[in-house]
């Protein structure tokens, strides 16, 4: 760990990350509207430019990154391979103080491959109303919140980063959307709009308890009484959880996710809902260890019940889109299921089935959005028969959906079953049965993909089907490619994630101890 | 009286002095060049040169004069500074807004100038108020040029009618606020800021409770009326409508500021130093550091005041088609958020000295950010309407940021921050300032309201930007028209043909560099401070 203010290599790397898409943006809104490939092509080689920054982000750290040394007492409970830490505000306690470790860095590099492969898809195709230029730059701005958000080390810097998401959000969905995008695009900024700001008075709350927003320093929530922890835990839990989405508060994804064009969706469902998953982990649970055990029931029932209900409403859905959009409901109640837990094997659990739902519903999101321009319809009854006219595109949605669906050998299967290893570890008649119920979820995860693809791609060919031609654009191949290689690799190697993030979950649960 | 000869500190009130001596020379001006451009060039000196002179005396330390013993009637302190010199800059925006009114012939500029003039001392004087006297004076002041101002437009019905409602309620508000003035004074004898508290509090174990609460209560809910707080709310939305909108711009800024300014110095701490050194001794019911009036009467009456003004501003800006009038809601609801931190002192825990520095600071800092970011909002609705019109329906603005992106981008810019979202980091540093003092305060119930009615804010800010952006409308829709309020009479307003040409007329129609000038000042001040908020907190914490 580098000292305060000084600025480093690493520091640099870390500006450079997050602001590489934000200079992007900004020379795309300069950009005349006519030049509207140019502008495209420009803002994908930022994107390019900040995925490499950011991969690179893994090396010259402290050099302890994969160490399996447990932490010594006192030491915190965050350890950033690099940070940078410049005053801003000190009249608020804002510095702007940003470091990348195990548990952040896959989550950045996977932020910055689907907006690279979002900006690239869009260079070949941009969706309905045009202006692309715009969408690029919406869409690095989006990124830079997201960014921004899994590298802050303050928490009032981590808020900021978090608010910078909802508009430019808001405004792919309302324009670029579908028929109803108006109504969801007002549904998803109003929603989490709520969440955001209950995430600001719990910020708030531990910074005047604590007198610093630093996250170093306040993981393991020492300095703050009983009764702030809850009350923060609860804000922020909430907040965390509108984002993340776990049901009950779930309500504005389908709509969101339906709406939105592909690249939307893939971000939004993709790294976005991480943004929720992850500020649990790194945020509630790390500021407020005590307020997260007191509500770690009450969580892993809601996520149990997100797993369960997820699935049901996914069995009973006649739209495309619609299912993958609720499939995330249930995934994403695995990763908060493993959080829950408070153990290292959840936590191991919720960051790969973080990465693992990202890259699989990314892609999942993208055949989605193929198929639907294709067809120009997303009814299930109206899309039998696609692997007769179109056996890639079927097949690839075919492993889409086996690696969704937690099939041992792909990514999907790491999150659900470590997820429910956990909870049957914890033990207790609640949390065993919080992990047969689970586990039971994730047998009708199974039912309802399958159902998914005895529906579209087997059954009598439709006539929307029929007309359509085999092949796949050679640009759908080269954004689709890396996913599915991601899904097999990590699939066949969770080392990957796991092994980074190890070290720092051991650190986290021993200054949450 | 102790003599009848004072010391007069001359350097104190060379504010004072410039804002007034600009008056008499516009008057001057007028009478004897009658000429329009020279009229509006000495408002525009004087208000730089108050504006600055401001700034040097705040910078040479705190001044007082027109002392009886240690209480002082005038105390330049840096809070006076920063009043004096957004009072300064606000009356030159106005005026820049107001160019292409005055140049159309809308309004007599001589009038029109010396009216601005006028107002903008008594903001000057608000600042450095040191007794309840002076504070009405000044405050009334800043006012009643304003009822004029409101109705100047030449063949203007509704800008007649709003002055009326204006007066009328102006003209209650403030009696309420004498009468509780003169309460105050019978039951303590003194009309000093700096000595009320400590008369009210060391005073027999309160002599009339009764008496002093209703007193207290009385002073406080008149001066929320110039803030435009519910329950003396309704005046606003009518009063900024049938207003020239530059003058509805003035009226939700620096009147708005002056309200602010006003219940500060009988809530808080006051300007100038209060009597530090007898605090050890306060007896131990009383805060530690006596403000002008009991916190334990005060905070709960602002507490309810600014949730009551946050809820009914928001929800009732929510069902607004008239772009005005959704500004003006939109304004009551933001004097909720400015209250707020002031109803922390409703908790004991906020009734610390540090809690009510916290909260007087937070509510200033909120004041200077939300009236930067109303003054770009109302600076783009003058840039994209026609020269004379009113304000307009909303649905009138459809398509405007793609024919105009600047000034759609910045109106946009102005309305997010309003709501407190980024990329309007302004208006989100001041939500984080309320929120942070009010949990300082240990007002977490406060906070969460804050927050929540942020949530409801954002719903028709977003509309309307939504609105600015929206495709050209291939239909008008008629249901809307219809469905609409009855428009004031407006003679140069179109009546919106297909194709939505009302915002962004032929280019004669075009407003005046000064005009794009205020916007685009208000709009860089809002980047600037939204990237350096320190810059806001500092000036606001003095």
């Amino acid at each position: 760990m580098t000292g305060g203010g000084d600025l480093t290599l690493g520091g640099v790397g870390l500006a450079a990350t997050v602001g590489l898409p934000a200079l992007g943006a900004l020379v795309l809104a300069l950009f005349p509207a006519r030049l509207d490939r140019a502008a495209r092509v420009t803002g994908t080689a930022f994107a390019a430019a900040t995925l490499v920054v950011g991969a690179l982000l893994a090396v010259g750290g402290s050099g302890d990154w994969f160490s399996y040394l447990p932490s010594s007492a006192g030491a915190p409970g965050v350890r950033p391979w690099h940070d940078l830490d410049l005053p801003w505000v000190p009249g608020l306690d804002l510095r702007f103080h940003l470091g990348v470790d195990g548990v952040s860095y896959p989550l950045v590099v996977l932020t910055a491959l689907l907006t690279l492969l979002c900006c690239g898809s869009l260079l070949w195709r941009v969706p309905a109303p045009g202006r692309g230029r715009t969408l690029v730059a919406l869409l690095l701005v989006v990124e830079v919140g997201i960014l921004g958000t899994f590298l802050a080390l303050d928490l009032v810097l981590f808020f900021l980063f978090f608010e910078v998401v909802l508009l430019p959000m808001y405004a792919v969905i309302a324009v670029w959307g579908d028929a109803d995008r108006r109504r969801a695009a007002r549904k998803f900024v109003l929603y989490t709009l709520f969440g955001s700001v209950l995430l600001l008075v719990g910020v708030l709350t531990v910074t005047t308890a604590a007198g610093t927003a630093d996250l170093v320093t306040l993981t393991g929530g020492t300095g703050l009484s009983r009764g702030t922890q809850l009350a923060a835990f609860t804000l922020l839990a909430i907040a965390f959880a509108v984002k993340s989405p776990l049901w009950p508060l779930h309500t504005w994804l389908p709509d969101a996710h339906t709406q939105a064009p592909t690249v939307g969706s893939v971000i939004l469902a993709g790294v976005l809902l991480k943004m929720g998953t992850y500020g649990l982990i790194r945020v509630a649970v790390g500021v407020a260890p005590e307020g997260a055990r007191w509500a770690a029931p009450v969580l892993g029932i809601l996520a149990v019940a997100a797993i369960v209900v997820g699935s049901l409403v996914c069995l009973a859905q006649s739209e495309l889109k619609r299912l993958i959009a609720y499939s995330s409901v249930g995934h994403l109640g695995f990763v908060l299921l493993g959080i829950a837990t408070l153990t290292a094997t959840g936590f191991q659990a919720a960051l790969i089935g973080n990465i693992a739902h990202g890259v699989i519903t990314g892609l999942l999101f993208f055949l989605v959005g193929a198929i639907k321009d294709r067809t120009h319809t997303g009814a299930l009854a109206e899309l039998g028969g696609l692997r007769e006219s179109t056996p890639r595109l079927a097949g690839l949605l075919g492993f889409a959906a086996i690696a969704s669906l937690g099939l041992p050998g792909l990514a999907g299967f790491w999150g659900e079953a470590f997820a429910v290893a956990a909870a049957w570890q914890r033990g207790g008649a609640l949390w065993t049965t919080l992990a047969v119920l689970a586990a039971l979820g994730g047998a009708l995860t199974a039912a309802y993909l399958l159902r998914l693809l005895r529906r579209v791609t087997h059954g009598p060919a439709a006539p929307a089907v029929l007309a359509l031609a085999p092949n796949l654009a050679g640009a759908e191949v080269a954004v689709w490619g890396p996913l599915v290689l991601l899904a097999l690799v990590i699939g066949l190697a969770p080392a990957l994630v796991l092994g980074v993030a190890e070290a720092p979950v051991a650190a986290l649960l021993e200054a949450i101890r | 009286m102790v003599g009848v000869t004072q010391a007069v500190d001359n350097v104190a009130l060379v504010p004072a002095y410039l804002a007034a001596g600009t008056a008499v020379l516009v008057l001057l001006a007028d009478l004897l060049v009658a000429r329009r451009g020279v009229t509006m060039a000495v408002v525009a000196t004087g208000a730089a040169a108050t504006g600055l002179g401001a700034v040097l005396v705040g910078l040479d330390g705190p001044r007082r004069t027109f002392c009886v013993g240690t209480a002082c009637s005038y105390q330049a302190t840096g809070r006076t500074a920063l009043v004096g010199c957004l009072f300064a800059l606000l009356t030159l925006a106005v005026l820049a807004l107001s160019a292409p009114l005055l140049r159309a012939g809308e309004a007599p500029s001589g009038e029109y100038c010396f009216l601005l003039a006028c107002s903008m001392t008594g903001g000057v004087v608000l600042g450095a108020a040191g007794d309840l006297i002076t504070l009405v004076v000044a405050l009334e002041t800043l006012t009643l040029p304003l009822y004029v101002l409101v109705g100047l437009r030449r063949r203007s019905v509704a800008g007649t009618e709003a002055a009326l409602t204006f007066f009328v309620v102006s003209v209650v508000a403030t009696a309420v606020t004498l009468l509780g003035a003169a309460l105050l004074y019978a039951v303590t004898g003194v009309v000093h800021l700096s000595a009320l508290g400590a008369a009210l509090a060391a005073g027999p174990t309160p002599p009339e409770p009764p008496l002093a609460v209703v007193a207290v209560a009385l002073v406080v809910l008149g001066l929320v009326f110039k803030v435009a707080a519910v329950p003396f709310h309704a005046w606003a939305p009518a009063t900024y409508d049938g207003a020239p909108v530059p003058i509805a711009a003035y009226l939700s800024t620096a009147s708005k500021l002056g309200g602010v300014v006003a219940l500060l110095a009988v809530v808080g701490a006051g300007p100038g130093p209060a009597a530090v050194p007898s605090a050890p001794t306060a007896p131990p019911a009383a805060p530690v550091v006596p403000t002008p009036l009991p916190t334990e009467v005060t905070g709960p009456v602002l507490a309810v005041v600014a949730v009551l003004t946050m809820a009914v501003g928001n929800l009732v800006a929510l069902r607004q088609r008239r772009m005005v009038r959704l500004l003006a809601w939109s304004s009551v609801a933001q004097a909720g958020y400015v209250l707020a931190p002031l109803g922390a002192l409703a908790g004991s825990a906020g009734r610390t000295p540090e809690a009510l520095d916290a909260a007087v600071a937070a509510a200033v800092a909120y004041t200077v950010f939300f009236v930067l970011l109303e003054l770009a909002a109302f600076a783009a609705v003058v840039t994209l309407r026609p020269v004379v019109a009113d304000g307009g329906e909303i649905a009138d603005y459809r398509g405007a940021a793609r024919r105009r992106p600047w000034v759609g981008a910045a109106f946009v810019l102005a309305l997010v921050g309003l709501a407190g979202l980024p990329p309007g980091f302004a208006g989100l540093f001041a939500k984080v300032v309320v929120v942070r003092s009010l949990l300082a305060g240990d007002a977490g119930w406060l906070a969460v309201v804050v927050a929540l009615n942020a949530v409801v804010g954002l719903a028709y800010y977003v509309r309307v930007a939504a609105t600015l952006y929206a495709p050209e409308p291939a239909v008008t829709r008629a249901g809307d028209e219809a469905a609409a309020p009855p428009t004031p009479t407006d003679p140069a307003a179109p009546a919106a043909p297909a194709g939505g040409a009302p915002v962004s007329g032929p280019a004669a129609l075009r407003p005046g560099w000064a005009v794009v000038a205020a916007l685009a000042a208000a709009t860089v001040v809002a980047i600037v401070v939204g990237f350096a908020p320190q810059l806001v907190l500092d000036v606001a914490a003095q």
